[in-house]
């Protein structure tokens, strides 16, 4: 007779001190290891749940400017340091992480139209209402020194924006007309202007630097390349776009914030038909910005609300508000991708995260691994019905929900009269037109 | 010479010779010189020489090569794994991108399959490392193992196994039905008469004794050790590990036999008057309460692969419950006689039953099928299925274990016998242990089966070793995951599919309120071409292509359909002819 019996020596199993680790033997069998689907899906539930429990996006609020916040702009360099410039003319510069101002500038008269920082991070530039473009030295001026910018350029006409190009010394204002200027000249390289009024928005292109994009008043986006010397060409949409902001990874992207209260994402080799429409929002939105990674950005809106879109979803994923915000003029996305700045109407700046549910600080290598494992639960079960009414659900406004249910029963009347229309005309006289091509009049070159 | 000789990397690493040739040594050194003093001539040649070495080791860096003697790999890349190894972690059918899938499903596609895969694989790698193997027992020539005794046994094996095998002499209160906790390590024990004890049965310890001075009809451990339920004469109570009465859940009434889902947190009872009752020993709540009108409830099993209960009745039938439907999910008549005895294993693949007919039976319970069936002289009173499948049956005073109950052949012999004092009440395996257990009349009996636990446990699932603070952290960690009763059905893997039906529904919704079909392929427009390419002719000409080209899709697929169908048909009419042209005289064809 042979035998064998099931005999395990406890040393085995159990630890030897109570200062060692707790041994845990591990059986990969799937007999053992009964309902994985129903307990996955349990577990992504409470993730999911979860999730929205620790939302507390909000981190901090800056104040101390005595009118409305008209622009922020990043330190090119420096994580820690953010400018804004107010409705008075008056710019501050913020220590994020001590939450303070470092130093007020009294730029201009009047508004501060637009701000950018050089790309060396030394010194940065204002535009204002008082028709002058100044630069200002990033370092503050030593004890008892008086505040005096650097360099003082007197234009013929009110300025609107500003951008600086990303390698050489040269920089872009926009206002009756898209001027390219020298730092060390006091006039302008070179203008651009189409048959337009006035631009309110000038950006350059991250990438391929000689490109730059405007929002022109005449509902025109138009790009230009500064090497040459027309205008490239331009696409005509059927309201006015504020600002427009270029994807950082994939250049060849730009999304602009509209006002018929959507963002449409272009690309310049096609121009005729967005790449996609971002709709959420209930009232014009004034600024955009995309986050480091270009997967996503940014949107700053006159109904007092920032949200967040995902670049290729037609719809945010996040919306921030408080009861206190008004409307939000401007928004930028930190450089490290962590937080998102607003600046809006009743005079204070906002640190939010950029994502609600993230633990701030260091984080355990267990926190890191539940975390990410908690990631890709409810990424696996986000089309379960359950999952993800939790996952969308945001709380809003009142008005801001009112507008949205407004907006949607007008949506649905214009789309069945469309459609009655549709059926009581001649075939193919009425023709279905999707989302992306209502909103383009034409592209011109 | 520094460099090797083509015929030195072709040469295998066994070789020992062309080692001995690559390194370099004093003698072989002159050697060569030896050699070469006759040919070289002049000094020119020689500088030509170191030239070209020079050239070919700076032409052997840029390769990534050293001059050193490179000892090739007998066993490149990885360990293969065994493909039964694969197969058992294996979860479901591969997906395959359906045609006309863009490119972004299809890259998901494809990296979930490679993800998936990599677990696969990494999972059956890691079954090499398990620490434990299965036990067995093998007689001798001529020997047959269910003439061993228990008492041989244990004497044949050390003193910590051999100590597994004992009795329990408790007379006066039986017979005895039990239950194990479900990391094997606690001992449940409830006599008919009131006598109700648990045990810490390795080390003997008594945890609770006590008499509940009221028939027991069943005892069941809840998700810990440090409850359990009692079915008494009139009400289910809950008690703790130490005696004291926790609940007296007075819903539930008659209870006849006890099942826990421990994933789920249920508690199902089958009572007397007919009703199959779901508890939520979490927040205790009664989940469901269903009236089977199938009368007396006194055979009663739970499939541990989809949480489902199996009901044996007096006519015959087996049926399948969930709390979520009122009536049972599967009817299966199963003997001619009542049923005695039904249990299923935990892949969930197979049911035995025993009947009144004397039969005992092993059904698939995926297509509800009987597989085999035997006739026991006596009929089985209990049945009960270990962790690795093999099968216990009590008839009378005997309790026969059998091997590959769940195999393709029917039983042959049993694997081991063994005879008791009394009529077996309740039979359970003790999970990860060659052990199992007997109640009956006189008392107790635990009996040793080698073979039949789990050797491997997985200590964050259930730990027989596990310290006080684990139990607790396990406790809130399963807590967290209870799976809701509504996700109970046939299926367990079904939340992973994808639902077709529903999207085929909110599909038709959807067209009905566009007035158009948003999937729909759309016509083709020909692409505006210049240097005059676009003339009418030649659109038409693209259009029609590709108007042909659909065509031949469909026509394609039309063929293969109807070639299917002539398939069926021709095989449909042969089998006809071969029964029906049948002669006598067929049977000397071959």
């Amino acid at each position: 007779m042979k035998v064998k019996v099931l005999c395990r020596n406890p040393d085995d199993y159990v630890r030897e001190t109570t200062r060692d680790i707790q041994k845990v033997p591990r059986n990969y069998d799937p007999t053992l290891h009964p309902f994985e689907v129903p307990r996955e899906y349990t577990r992504a539930l409470n993730a999911t749940k979860l999730e929205r429990v620790f939302a507390k996006p909000f981190v901090a609020s800056l104040d101390g400017h005595r009118d409305g916040i008209s622009c922020i702009v990043k330190h090119s360099k420096s994580l820690s340091t953010v400018l804004s410039g107010a409705c008075d003319g008056e710019v501050k510069v913020w220590n994020l992480p001590k939450r303070e101002c470092m130093r007020t500038v009294q730029a201009h008269e009047g508004f501060v139209r637009g701000m950018c920082s050089r790309f060396c991070g030394t010194s940065f530039f204002t535009v204002g209402d008082d028709k002058t473009i100044k630069q200002w030295n990033m370092e503050a001026p030593g004890y008892g020194v008086r505040e005096e910018p650097i360099n003082t350029i007197l234009g013929k006409a009110v300025f609107t924006g500003i951008d600086h190009h990303h390698r050489e010394g040269t920089f872009a204002t926009c206002g009756q007309t898209v001027d390219i200027w020298d730092e060390q000249r006091s006039s302008p390289i070179r203008s651009f202007s189409w048959g337009v009024d006035s631009f309110s928005s000038v950006r350059y292109n991250p990438v391929e630097t000689e490109l730059l994009a405007s929002c022109a008043s005449d509902r025109s986006v138009v790009l230009y390349d500064t090497r040459e010397s027309a205008p490239l060409r331009k696409v005509i949409m059927q309201l006015r776009s504020n600002t427009l902001c270029w994807n950082p990874m994939e250049a060849y992207y730009f999304t602009c914030a509209n006002e018929d209260y959507n963002l449409y994402t272009y690309d310049i080799r096609h121009l005729d038909v967005p790449v996609t429409v971002h709709m959420d929002h209930v009232s014009a939105v004034l600024d955009v910005d995309y986050s480091p990674t270009g997967r996503e950005f940014v949107s700053a809106s006159f109904d007092k609300t920032v949200r967040i879109f995902q670049k290729d979803k037609g719809h945010s994923r996040e919306v921030y508000h408080t009861k206190r915000m008004q409307h939000v003029i401007s928004v930028r996305w930190s450089a490290d991708n962590k937080y998102i700045m607003s600046g809006s109407d009743e005079m204070n700046i906002r640190l939010w995260k950029a994502n609600a549910s993230e633990k701030l600080g260091l984080l355990s290598t267990r926190e890191k691994a539940a975390a990410n494992y908690n990631k890709k639960l409810i990424e696996k079960f986000q089309h379960h019905p359950q999952v993800r009414r939790i996952a969308r659900h945001r709380h809003l406004p009142r008005d801001v929900l009112k507008q949205k249910r407004e907006q949607r029963e007008m949506k649905e009347a214009r789309r069945r009269k469309e459609q009655n229309v549709r059926k009581h005309s001649k075939p193919g006289s009425v023709p279905l037109l999707t989302e992306k091509e209502k909103h383009v009049v034409a592209v011109v070159e | 010479m520094a460099a090797p000789t083509p015929e030195d990397s072709s040469s295998t690493h066994v070789e020992k010779k062309s080692k001995q040739k690559l390194s370099k040594r004093y003698w072989e050194e002159t050697k060569n010189t030896d050699q070469k003093k006759p040919e070289e001539e002049p000094s020119k040649d020689v500088q030509n020489q170191s030239e070209a070495t020079v050239k070919e080791r700076s032409l052997k860096r840029k390769k990534g090569e050293s001059d050193q003697p490179v000892k090739e790999d007998p066993f490149p890349g990885q360990a293969p794994i065994p493909t039964e190894r694969l197969q058992k972690f294996r979860r479901g059918e591969k997906h395959k991108a359906p045609a006309g899938a863009g490119r972004k499903l299809k890259e998901a596609i494809v990296f979930s399959e490679s993800v998936s895969e990599l677990a696969q694989k990494q999972a059956a790698r890691y079954d090499l490392l398990l620490p434990e193997d299965a036990g067995f027992l093998e007689g001798d020539e001529g020997e047959d193992t269910s003439t061993i005794s228990q008492d041989d046994i244990a004497d044949a094996v050390d003193i910590t196994s051999g100590s597994k095998y004992f009795n329990l002499h408790l007379s006066q209160f039986g017979p005895y039905r039990l239950d194990y906790s479900r990391n094997g390590r606690h001992l449940l024990l409830g006599g008919r008469k009131g006598h109700v004890a648990c045990i810490d049965w390795q080390s003997k310890d008594l945890m609770c004794e006590m008499n509940v001075m009221e028939t027991v009809n069943d005892v069941k451990w809840l998700h810990t050790e440090a409850m359990f339920a009692v079915a008494q004469k009139k009400w289910l109570y809950i008690y703790d590990s130490k005696g004291v009465e926790l609940h007296c859940v007075k819903k539930f009434n008659d209870v006849l036999k006890m099942q826990f889902l421990p994933y789920h947190f249920l508690l199902a009872t089958a009572s007397a008057t007919g009703f199959l009752q779901y508890l939520d020993v979490s927040v205790g709540k009664e989940v469901a309460a269903i009236n089977t009108k199938l009368g007396r409830l006194d055979v009663m099993a739970q499939n541990p692969y989809n949480a489902v209960v199996h009901l044996g009745h007096p006519n015959g039938t087996v049926s399948l419950w969930s709390p979520n439907q009122r009536e049972p999910l599967v009817k299966m008549l199963c003997h001619r006689g009542a049923v005695r005895s039904l249990t299923v294993d935990k892949t969930g693949m197979h049911m035995v039953t025993s009947g009144l007919d004397r039969k005992l039976k092993v059904y698939d319970i995926r297509a509800f099928k009987p597989l085999h069936s035997c006739f026991l002289p006596a009929g089985a009173s209990c049945l009960s299925l270990s962790q690795k499948g093999l099968l216990s049956a009590a008839t009378g005073d005997v309790v026969q274990v059998y091997k590959n109950a769940c195999g393709s052949s029917t039983l042959s012999k049993p694997y081991m016998a063994h005879r008791l004092r009394g009529q077996v009440c309740g039979l359970a395996y003790c999970p990860f242990e060659d052990v199992l257990g007997i109640g009956h009349d006189q008392g107790f009996t635990s009996m040793i089966v080698p073979g039949a636990g789990e050797p491997n446990f997985d200590a964050l699932d259930t730990n027989p070793y596990r310290s006080f603070k684990q139990r607790q952290e396990w406790e809130v960690k399963a807590l967290l995951e209870k799976v809701q009763p509504e996700l109970i059905g046939l299926d367990p893997g079904q939340l992973g599919k994808v639902d077709h039906a529903s999207f085929e529904q909110r599909h038709k919704e959807r067209v009905e309120a566009l007035g158009f079909d948003p999937l729909a392929k759309e016509k083709f427009k020909p692409v505006k071409k210049k240097k005059g390419r676009s003339s009418a002719g030649s659109v038409e000409k693209r259009k029609r292509k590709v108007a042909h080209e659909d065509q031949r899709d469909i026509i394609r697929q039309s063929v293969q359909e109807k070639m299917d169908r002539q398939k069926e048909l021709e095989e449909k009419s042969k089998e006809k002819r071969d029964l029906g042209m049948k002669t006598t005289l067929d049977r000397f064809r071959k």
